[in-house]
């Protein structure tokens, strides 16, 4: 609007005033405040509070955009809680903070929605600090609204993160002390820091001139996320006259007075560039996601069905982590899969593993596996001499031990169980690779207790290992380990072919 | 046909198929596998995975998608629950459907990331603020992190309510066979979502009520679901309680070592049964009492300092002695720890 430049100051301040009543309604809003209970025609907001100016803006923007239908008004906690009472458009309540990250679930769900998050500054400033940051961060295609009035209002007049230094709040009543309370925050200024974000900037609700171009900026934000550039952001100064105990001229004033030199009114980015670059990923169907298979689609390998199963075998592996401890675990558990058993696979996981030590359970079983721990393991395959010490003791009665080594240690003496010690490491070795240590005992394994058959194990590492040199390592390596088996006396002991 | 899965893999696996497309998480041991593979499997399925600044972030994210009418989910572990519990009250109060994971770990405080059974107090007694109720299931094998899963969606839709996925840290990293059967999982209408569309225009998505008289509608309101749940959502697996002496009742991991303790006892010829809550809330009250009917004890095993207990106890009102044995820290009860309390327990009752 055109000001004629002789009106008085006083006079203009009273224009700026009474700007939230003197115009004709946004039909943004609703036309009587249903949802409000009493008094269904004028807001809850105190007079000549910055809200109400700053709903009119936006409200008249959305209309005049033609956004309404679109447009999805993300409420905080403060005294804005409210603003669906007035816009007549989707309406989300969310937490105290929390609103810019309720409001990029909205925007990831409705993408063609038009999103906003408004917020006052202890909601975005304070408590929500993490998620402005990152939703601006992401550069999520919102529009955030921050009204700043240097207090909490809806509580009654709390310090903000946007208090003065000096300014008297019922939480600083010394006045705020930059020693104690540190300084005031400047929201607009740290968004601009982030690369992400398209459009910040900083207006005022204080006189005429600078509402109407807090009315453009709330355009212009909105017509960055309509046309899907990416974050908008515009930090409102705005007048809370309750609190600050002044009427809404003064209070205006102190906006100006006040508020302005220590939160300079500015553009502080305006990127009107291209959306980042989103790089597509690959569709596949549901069932190939998760690997849903019917029966015939399955190259069923001729394999003998395996017919003289133990009900019940109960294995732990251990060993050094990168030893293929766990891996070798999961081949036995899929294979007594694909022999049609039950089984299970439980890993040691966490600090376990960082101390360099790894161990799985496995059980195998033609039941329904009750506890899938193994705490009198049936087998125990040793990898390494600490994991042998720890769970020798716990191998049943009669059980079996494959231990990665020429002989026991000699202090070593576990009369209740079978031991095969077996240097798997160096037959792998030997073959070329030491990785493949854990296939080894895998082969000696299969050729002590015929527990499994290795035309499984075969089958398994066919579909697991694409690399072919590492399925002929690994083939090799299994092989050995039963040909090995063939060479050891019932008692241990090892007669050497060679 | 069946695949080897890990159960936080299945978790994710069970999500897809029952049509959710929507994840928002925060990484935490033992639970991340459950954000890796919704990173690695929504985007293919043309879904959203966004990794959260945090667990506050996160479950507000949930809250928005499901406002927005998403089948959404997140998941974590202990300290990531508790920062959550806000914002699930929120889903409660505004009646949306989401679903929640928790992989269960050692606490209080940072505690250690083994497994434990110390969060039903805070997932099934609430938690967060104000009068409502999580629906809470309870898995216990991989096949089921996945089925319950499903469920989970299922319930959450029908009571627009958030539903926990409660598991612990062995049923989250073990593996077992998992066989899925793909059917097009219906997923209601929400014609209560807004979703920035004419016809959800005048929708709002809300969870306060200013006057005291709307918020204890509101409240009636939620009860009145909470009440239809309870009658008809109860779920519970038996075990041998025809002719029991001894009820051995837990859920979870700790439900499977006592199915093991039980068929010990049994070839030895001792009088257990086994009793699994599979809906920790609602609790399967009636389904207790039946399994309690006549036995003389009852012996609640949990990996807590007796959490559940509490419940079995309220359930049958001192009729029966309940006796608990709880292990913590991310130790397991074995087997063998198990079975030598029967024996006490037939012992004494002897
Ligand atoms: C978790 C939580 N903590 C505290 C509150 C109490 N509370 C409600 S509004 C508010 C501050 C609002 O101030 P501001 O964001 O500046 O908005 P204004 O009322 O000034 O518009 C606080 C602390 C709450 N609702 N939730
Ligand atoms: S307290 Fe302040 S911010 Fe709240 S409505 Fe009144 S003037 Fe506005």
């Amino acid at each position: 609007m055109a000001i004629d430049s002789k009106t008085s100051a006083k006079a203009l301040e009273i224009l700026a005033a009474g700007y939230q009543v003197s115009h004709s309604k946004s039909p943004a809003f609703y036309d009587t405040y249903e949802r409000k209970g009493d008094c269904k025609h004028q807001t809850h907001y105190c007079p000549g509070c910055g809200h109400g100016v700053a709903h009119k803006l936006i409200a008249e923007a959305l209309a005049d955009l033609g956004l309404q239908d679109k447009t999805i008004f993300v409420s905080p906690v403060g005294c804005s809680v409210f603003a669906y009472y007035y816009f007549d458009v989707g309406n989300v309540q969310l937490a105290h903070g929390r609103a810019p990250a309720g409001a990029t679930g909205i925007k990831r769900t409705c993408p063609e929605a038009i999103v906003i998050s408004y917020q006052g500054d202890g909601d975005l400033a304070a408590i929500g600090t993490a998620e402005i940051i990152h939703a601006a961060n992401r550069g999520e295609k919102i529009t955030v609204f921050f009204v700043n009035n240097a207090v909490y209002g809806m509580t009654g007049g709390q310090m903000a993160p946007t208090t003065m230094l000096g300014q008297k709040t019922t939480t600083s009543p010394w006045g705020r002390r930059a020693s104690n309370e540190g300084f005031p925050l400047h929201m607009a200024e740290l968004i601009a820091t982030l690369e992400a974000p398209v459009y910040v900037e900083r207006v005022a609700l204080s006189d005429n001139k600078n509402i109407m171009k807090a009315r453009k900026a709330v355009r212009r934000a909105l017509e960055v996320q309509r046309d899907g550039i990416g974050f908008s952001f515009v930090e409102i100064l705005s007048p809370c006259p309750t609190i600050w105990a002044k009427d809404p001229v003064q209070a205006r004033k102190w906006v100006a007075e006040k508020m302005i030199p220590e939160y300079p009114l500015a553009v502080f980015k305006d990127k009107a560039h291209e959306a980042i670059e989103n790089r597509a990923i690959p569709q596949r169907s549901v069932q190939d996601v998760l690997e849903i298979r019917a029966k015939d689609d399955v190259p069923l390998t001729e394999l003998p069905k395996h017919s003289h199963h133990a009900e019940d075998l109960r294995i732990k592996v251990a060993g050094f982590g990168g030893q293929g401890v766990l891996l070798l675990g999961q081949l036995l558990t899929e294979m007594g899969m694909r022999e049609g058993l039950e089984v299970s696979w439980l890993p040691s996981y966490g600090p376990e593993m960082r101390s360099g030590s790894a161990n799985c359970h496995v059980c195998l079983s033609q039941r329904r596996i009750g506890t899938p721990l193994v705490t009198r393991p049936d087998v125990l395959i040793a990898m390494n001499e600490p994991s042998l010490r720890k769970f020798a003791a716990q191998v049943a009665p009669g059980g079996l031990i494959l231990y990665n080594q020429e002989h026991l240690p000699q202090d070593l003496h576990l009369p209740h169980a079978r031991v095969l010690c077996i240097p798997a490491s160096e037959i792998a070795d030997k073959l070329g690779s030491s990785k493949a240590a854990n296939m080894v005992l895998l082969g000696a394994l299969l050729e002590a207790t015929h527990c499994l058959l290795p035309a499984t194990a075969e089958g398994v590492l066919t579909t697991k290992i694409k690399k072919a040199d590492m399925l002929t390592w690994n083939c090799a390596a299994l092989r050995a380990g039963r040909e090995f088996m063939d060479n050891l006396t019932p008692d241990g002991t090892i007669t050497r072919a060679h | 046909m069946r695949q080897l899965c890990k159960g936080n893999v299945a978790i994710v696996k069970g999500a897809i198929l029952a049509g959710c497309r929507s994840y928002y998480g925060y990484p935490i041991t033992p639970a991340s596998e459950i954000a890796e593979a919704a990173a690695l499997l929504m985007p293919q399925v043309g879904g959203t995975f966004l990794q959260a600044e945090s667990e506050v972030a996160a479950i507000n994210m949930v809250y928005g998608a499901a406002a927005a009418g998403a089948r959404v989910m997140t998941a974590s572990s202990g300290p990531g629950l508790s920062l959550m519990q806000e914002g699930i009250s929120y889903c409660a109060g505004a009646e949306l459907p989401c679903v929640i994971v928790d992989i269960m770990r050692g606490g209080p405080g940072l505690g250690n990331i083994a497994p434990e059974q110390s969060d039903y107090f805070s997932m099934v007694k609430g938690g967060g603020h104000g009068c409502y109720r999580n629906l809470v299931l309870a898995p216990a094998s991989v096949q089921e992190m996945a089925d319950l899963t499903v469920l989970a969606f299922e319930l959450a839709d029908r009571y627009r309510n958030p539903t926990i996925l409660l598991a612990d840290g062995f049923v989250g990293q073990m593996m077992e066979p998992l066989d899925l059967e793909y059917r097009e999982i219906p997923i209601p209408e929400r014609p209560w979502a807004v979703k920035g569309t004419p016809e959800t225009r005048k929708n709002v998505v809300n969870s306060i009520f200013l006057e005291p008289d709307d918020l204890e509608a509101h409240i009636r309101k939620l009860e009145a679901k909470y009440i239809r749940a309870s009658q008809i959502e109860c779920r519970s697996e038996t075990f041998h309680t025809e002719d029991a002496e001894v009820l051995l009742v837990g859920y979870g991991i700790a439900s499977r070592v006592l199915h093991s303790a039980v068929e010990r006892a049994r070839r030895d010829g001792l009088r257990a049964g086994f009793f699994r809550p599979i809906t920790l809330w609602p609790f399967p009250k009636q389904a207790l009492l039946d399994a309690a009917q006549n036995v003389s004890r009852i012996l609640v095993v949990e990996l807590s300092n007796g959490q559940m207990v509490e419940d079995v106890r309220l359930t049958i009102e001192g009729r029966i002695p309940v006796d608990f044995y709880g292990r913590t820290g991310g130790n397991a009860p074995s087997v063998e720890e198990v079975y030598s309390q029967v024996m006490q327990h037939l012992m004494a009752m002897a």
